[in-house]
């Protein structure tokens, strides 16, 4: 049990992309529900309002490196996704510091923010557009996610008419039509029929062979094996173990069964 | 691909701050633009007169006061078609900014809480979405003045000006409420009655004149009040604000516009806790 980083770098040199020194999260919760503001102002002047403090994250330490596709596993709870969220300059984190030093490219998750009253060809503008995308960098895509996405005969129709296939292929089109410094995975490489499950691993390699830093969070054991080049097995908001797959998911398997 | 010796985000110095978020919004300009496209393009999108609606549903409720209230004001509004519809553009403006400016930051929530985002984006295209709805709504208020038989005045070349206040005002509370109904469902709908009764208390359907003298003193604690009244002077009344008219508008619009900014920015790290 350790939260140092372990220098196992096949790169002479790495470069850092992410670096967590000593980050911790904690949420605020309120140990009742108080909906109403009368409720509050009430509790407020009683001085009745009782906060729980709960700290997805303790004092994690973690550095990625270029190039380095880097999984992390762990039980639900355990702060996987709170810890996507402070790279993703979604949070900020309680204490502790986290730089990054790259463009994050976010796979949101699949179809989020989509309008199902609008074509699929509106939807991709307007989701490029919520990713941080302007309109010339969608024009200059958007044949290639049409036709990553098999969806040319379709892409004026409005996508309520979509099968939830049809719509999680524009989806990953839209989110990896860009080649991305730092994706970020949560939980989403299970889209779609085999055959397009393939095409986004080769997508997913591309990057890889392209410099993508890739950072990915998954309860699919095996196909993290076979993509990552290190893992951390978070729990109770602290790394328990990181470094080489195999040696992690055995850690993690042998805690777990 | 480039090394980058400079991080491109250093949480120890990142501090959303208002002048920050504003850099931010520049950014993501063509997001704001692409949701203002939505809500206007989906808001119809079933119905079969489309937009159309946007401009029969003033008109709907200005005929339906005039039958109601004619015989109450008639004698103290000539026109009272056209005194009604100039109120109701500036009151549906601003009831459906600010509504608007909740229902996208709670909806943005869900995509706060996964991507980054300029979370001041949501209240701004609301705000955006009305604007077009209330240019668009001024072709019926010419229409009705056509029909009515109301004279046109050179002072409507003003209005642009109305028009800003207007929307610096509705954009500064509409971000001020929504970043409380934040932290307070329950807001939301308590704003719904509350704009039930600032209506009311706003000379929009009753003529100003009725308001009895000693009363007068507190309708001008409203700013409403002067809203409307930028609108209802150059159309209404054939003559621009004087600066007396004018000074508290602009003193609302600028003010609100700066504390709901303000406001809104110094609550912003918390709403991927909360929404």
């Amino acid at each position: 049990m350790s939260d140092v980083i372990e220098e196992k770098d096949e790169l002479p040199v790495p470069q850092p992309m992410i670096q967590l020194e000593n980050v911790s999260v904690d949420y605020r919760l309120p140990s009742e529900r108080i909906g109403t503001f009368k409720e509050y102002a009430i509790r407020k002047l009683q001085r009745k309002i009782r906060i729980n403090k709960f700290s997805a994250l303790k004092g994690v330490n973690l550095q990625v490196n270029q190039g380095e596709v880097f999984g992390l596993i762990g039980n639900n709870g355990a702060g996987k996704s709170t810890m996507l969220k402070v790279i993703s300059k979604v949070l900020k984190p309680t204490t502790g510091r986290v730089v990054i030093y790259g463009k994050i490219a976010p796979l949101l998750e699949l179809g989020a923010g989509f309008h199902p009253e609008l074509s699929g060809r509106e939807n991709v503008f307007l989701n490029g557009s919520l990713l941080g995308y302007s309109r010339a960098e969608m024009e200059v895509v958007f044949d290639d996610i049409v036709e990553f996405s098999e969806l040319s005969q379709f892409i004026d129709s409005p996508v309520r008419a979509y099968s939830s296939g049809m719509f999680a292929r524009l989806g990953f089109a839209v989110a990896t039509a860009h080649v991305p410094e730092i994706l970020i995975l949560d939980e989403i490489l299970s889209v779609g029929d085999e055959a397009f499950q393939r095409k986004c691993n080769n997508r997913m390699k591309s990057f890889q062979q392209a410099g993508t830093t890739v950072l990915m969070v998954s309860h699919a054991l095996d196909t993290l094996e076979g993509m990552c080049n290190r893992l951390a097995w978070i729990d109770h908001g602290k790394i328990l173990k990181i470094g080489e797959p195999h040696e992690v998911i055995a850690a993690y398997r042998g805690e777990n069964w | 691909m480039a090394t980058h010796s400079k991080p491109v985000y250093d949480s120890a110095s990142y501090r959303v701050s208002a002048i920050s978020e504003l850099r931010e919004l520049g950014k993501y300009r063509y997001l704001i633009g692409q949701l203002i496209r939505r809500d206007i393009l989906t808001r119809y999108k079933r119905s079969v007169l489309g937009v159309a609606w946007t401009m029969l549903n003033p008109l709907g409720t200005m005929l339906i006061l005039t039958f109601v209230f004619s015989n109450f004001f008639k004698s103290a509004v000539a026109h009272y078609p056209v005194y009604i519809l100039s109120g109701l553009l500036v009151w549906n403006f601003f009831a459906q900014g600010t509504n608007a400016s909740i229902s996208g930051l709670v909806w943005g929530g869900s995509l706060l809480k996964r991507i980054y985002i300029p979370s001041s984006v949501f209240g701004v295209s609301a705000i955006g979405t009305a604007l077009v709805n209330m240019v668009i709504s001024l072709i019926p208020l010419v229409i009705v003045m056509l029909v009515d038989g109301a004279p046109f005045y050179l002072s409507m070349l003003f209005l642009p000006v109305s028009i800003l206040l207007l929307t610096a005002f509705t954009l500064g509370f509409g971000l001020f409420i929504s970043s409380v109904a934040v932290f307070f469902p329950d807001v939301a709908e308590m704003y719904q009655v509350l704009l039930t009764a600032w209506l009311y208390l706003t000379p929009i359907i009753y003529p100003e004149s009725l308001i009895p003298a000693k009363w007068l003193p507190f309708y001008k604690i409203n700013p409403m009040y002067w809203m409307v009244k930028m609108y209802r002077l150059p159309i209404f009344e054939g003559r621009i604000p004087t600066w007396q008219e004018f000074l508290p508008a602009i003193a609302w619009a600028v003010g609100m516009l700066i504390v709901g900014w303000l406001y809104f920015t110094s609550k912003t790290e918390e709403y991927a806790y909360r929404v």
